[in-house]
């Protein structure tokens, strides 16, 4: 009898077992982009990184309320001013088999040193220091606060994999930004998934790395296929057909759509993208005068831009922080006064305004264009009148940094995360030492504003540092350094059984190795 | 023939000379491909080291000049997205491209012939109405809003048909992987190609039908009724002889535009060809892949147009290829 009990149990687990290998999960993925490179320190951007999340892993990411959570690190400590030690997670294997240790991160970081795009965020560290095979020391040149923040960016690279010669004589490490290289081809990295097939520009195949070290997530897709899909229309209609399960973004003008559709789940989350306008103070000479600064926020209406234009698919703007940042200042509301507007115009000596040329995109943000015109036609109320050129993208960005124009469009996005870097490329006083006010196409400059930036960027105490951010933040308002908009929200579209909300954060790159998969 | 031949493989070395000038040209008003190479807070420095690494900062002749050093050995450039050169990128595209093409052109040709002879030869039936309706809406609206509707038509709506891409393929030699062994592929390929030859097959139908109609009023038209021959005799083998020679000079003419028509079809379909290839790589300031693209698309062109020629001579004896050559 037992010996019967015992047959069946084994053949019913068997029969588990084989019913388990049958329904491999495939998910179907569709970008408006795929990725330049498998070169995870190749070009920073949010292809890379989303690719990067997918087959690497970093010391620590981000959560959805922007936490850190650990993933390679399992701790860390403050040691000194100027140094962060990381316990580093014991028993994870690389996808080629080899053991990952500390070595792997101390190479990583001096490949990153050579990466022109991502050298600028390790520039505050001076080094990474093996302490043994699982700790690691990231000292910085000088009290740094970001020290996390910039640990997102450290994904573990398989140093034996990456070390030596191709049969063609180059280096497997180097970095080429235009050409063929080892690793824009090959990958090895911790991540849940392995690159099985690629073809640029038309699909990338994943597959669940059997060893993945991360036993607890509960994610259980086996196979991803990521398919770049253009046309906004043909990545809505993909997913309402059922020939994709999740899309990435969902256009404004079918947020509806989607959510009204039966079986297809609409998933949107403020972004912390923030789009504004730069009044050239070099070029109009009414534009050092702050009060013609606050006619112009006063009369730009963000908050019906919002509401009309981008039909409420985004975050009315006040400051450049979005919420979530250090400096960002609750208090802060969105001015819109045209009276009041007037009001300024007249004290500054414009009553009777003045003539300006303008310029933005019209398509690299949600509706780049169309707000644009939106800001000259609201200009015209307090007799500004504009001169409006939009440009596709690869034409606005040469011209932006010519300054071609009196006012600029630009978004910002701080790849650190963090209330500084807004201030720093956007509206620090102009330096090309420092690469200081790199976007700064409005020549807005205040000693005061840099200097709260240049402390805050070398305070350790989170309380007193926010302080400074927000200091910083305030001066930046009431000077009306800059015209702020709106934040960009972030949309997603996935099949209902995909429960892709739980994997979206604000960073928008889903963390698809935790992607639980639910029965139909 | 030979002399004619060589005179045409002298134009087309003309034509593509002239592109590639013309191309190299514009090139500095695309943009600039920094843009799409680097990260966004990458500095001004770096950036000209790498504009230096890529010869932009070079004067135009001296680039140019390069170019056309490189092109004479077969190489147009690496394409700074694909990371490989832009012929094999181009190259590994084509077959897609033309696979679509051919899709099109079976549709156009298949359906173009008995629709316009039968919409001239019973002008006034319903059906004939019905078919001048529906070409003169073809014609009026554009590829790509065609594309989006029949996507949103079957595609959501009904669930014929998948919405994107090229589906499953056969490799059958070389970069040619083909749609047409796979019952997946006939069913992705059959929604482009029926978008693709929105605009030209009705073009067709009323150049048949207007060409036919003219043809049926002629004298050895009437003499062969009055003889007594059966009508499909006349309609099929007499008149539409008759009708073919204009349809194939517009023709060669259109299938060449047909590959730019390409451009739109292949990006709403998200079909991997060359066409939607362009337009990315016009997105993203690639220029050495853009320049390699009008080179290629220059010399299809050409060689359709040689082949038009040939065909021509054939259908009409009295055209001959040393006189046009000449």
């Amino acid at each position: 009898m037992s010996f019967l009990k015992t047959c069946a149990a084994s053949t019913a687990l068997v029969l588990a077992l084989a019913g388990g290998a049958l329904a491999e999960t495939t998910v179907r993925v569709a970008y408006d982009a795929d990725p330049v490179s498998l070169d995870p320190y190749e070009q920073l951007s949010g292809g890379t990184l989303q690719l990067n999340h997918m087959v690497f892993d970093p010391l620590v990411r981000w959560t959805q309320d922007l936490e850190f959570e650990p993933r390679l690190a399992t701790s860390w400590e403050q040691v000194n001013d100027t140094t962060v030690r990381f316990t580093l997670r014991q028993g994870v294997k690389f996808h080629s088999g080899n053991e990952m240790t500390a070595e792997d991160f101390a190479w990583t970081f001096e490949r990153i040193r050579n990466s022109d795009d991502f050298k600028g965020i390790f520039t505050p560290f001076s080094g990474l220091e093996v302490v043994d095979d699982y700790t690691i020391d990231l000292k910085t040149t000088a009290p740094y606060p970001l020290v996390l923040h910039t640990a997102t960016y450290l994904f573990a690279m398989d140093s034996a994999f990456y070390t030596g010669q191709t049969e063609d004589g180059k280096d497997k490490a180097e970095i080429v930004k235009h050409g063929d290289s080892f690793a824009s081809r090959n990958m090895s990295g911790t991540g849940p998934f392995t690159v099985t097939a690629r073809e640029q520009g038309v699909k990338v195949e994943f597959e669940r790395f059997d060893g993945y070290w991360d036993t607890e997530s509960d994610g259980n897709v086996d196979h991803i296929v990521l398919t770049p899909i253009k046309e906004d229309p043909t990545r809505v209609a993909a997913l309402l057909s059922g020939d994709v399960d999740f899309i990435a973004p969902v256009p404004p003008t079918d947020l509806q759509r989607i959510e009204d559709a039966e079986g297809v789940d609409l998933i949107t989350m403020p972004g912390t993208r923030v789009i504004t306008f730069q009044m050239n103070e070099d070029r109009v000479e009414a534009f050092k005068d702050p009060k013609v600064r606050q006619a112009i926020d006063f009369a730009v209406n963000n908050t019906g831009i919002v509401d009309r234009i981008m039909r409420g698919f985004g975050t009315v703007a006040a400051q450049a922080s979005p919420a979530g940042y250090a400096g960002h200042i609750d208090d802060l509301a969105p001015r819109y006064d045209v009276a009041r507007a007037k009001e300024l115009m007249a004290e500054a000596g414009y009553a009777e305004g003045f003539s300006i040329t303008m310029m933005a995109p019209n398509n690299r943000y949600v509706n780049d264009d169309k707000i644009a015109q939106a800001v000259a036609s609201m200009l015209s109320q307090i007799n500004i009148t504009v001169d409006l050129q939009t440009l596709p993208k690869a034409q606005y960005w040469p011209a932006f940094d010519e300054r071609a124009a009196d006012m600029m469009m630009i978004g910002w996005h701080s790849d650190t995360e963090d209330s500084a870097n807004f201030h720093q490329f956007l509206t620090a006083c102009p330096d090309a030492d420092t690469g200081n006010g790199q976007y700064n196409s409005g020549n807005y400059c205040n000693e005061k504003a840099d200097e709260l930036m240049k402390a805050a960027n070398n305070e350790v105490d989170p309380a007193k540092r926010t302080a400074m951010l927000q200091e910083l933040e305030q001066i930046l308002y009431d000077e009306a350094a800059f015209i702020p908009l709106h934040f960009q929200d972030l949309a997603w579209g996935a099949k209902s059984n995909m429960n892709a909300g739980e994997i979206v954060n604000a960073l928008d790159f889903p963390y698809f190795g935790d992607l639980v998969v639910s029965e139909e | 023939m030979f002399a004619y031949l060589v005179k045409r493989v002298l134009q087309a070395i003309a034509v593509m000379l002239a592109i590639s000038l013309i191309g190299f040209a514009i090139q500095g008003n695309l943009g600039d491909p920094l843009r799409e190479l680097v990260g966004q807070s990458v500095s001004e420095e770096t950036r000209q080291q790498l504009r230096e690494q890529l010869g932009l900062n070079d004067p135009f002749l001296v680039q140019y000049t390069r170019f056309l050093g490189n092109a004479l050995q077969g190489d147009l450039g690496t394409s700074y997205f694909f990371k490989e050169p832009a012929l094999d990128v181009i190259l590994k595209k084509l077959p897609a491209t033309l696979e679509l093409v051919f899709g099109a052109t079976l549709l156009i040709v298949g359906l173009s012939v008995p629709l316009g002879v039968f919409t001239a030869i019973r002008p006034n039936a319903i059906l004939s109405r019905i078919i001048m309706a529906v070409s003169i809406v073809g014609i009026s609206i554009p590829v790509f809003l065609t594309a989006i509707l029949m996507i949103y038509l079957f595609s959501v709506e009904l669930g014929w048909a998948p919405s994107f891409g090229r589906g499953e393929t056969v490799h059958v030699i070389g970069y040619w992987d083909t749609n047409f062994l796979t019952a997946d592929g006939w069913a992705h390929i059959v929604m482009p190609s029926i978008a693709l030859s929105s605009i030209m097959l009705p073009m067709f139908i009323r150049l048949i039908r207007a060409e036919m109609l003219e043809v049926l009023q002629s004298e050895y038209v009437r003499f062969a009724k009055a003889k007594g021959i059966a009508p499909w005799r006349i309609y099929f083998v007499h008149a539409l002889k008759n009708t073919l020679l204009p349809v194939i000079t517009v023709g060669g003419v259109q299938i060449g535009t047909m590959v730019a028509y390409t451009i739109l079809t292949e990006t709403v379909f998200s079909w991997p060809g060359m066409g939607a290839m362009f337009l990315e790589a016009v997105n993203r300031v690639d220029t050495p892949l853009i320049v390699a693209y009008l080179i290629v698309v220059g010399f299809i062109f050409v060689v359709t147009n040689t082949i038009v020629d040939l065909i021509y001579g054939l259908a009409n004896p009295t055209v001959k290829l040393a006189r046009m050559g000449a």
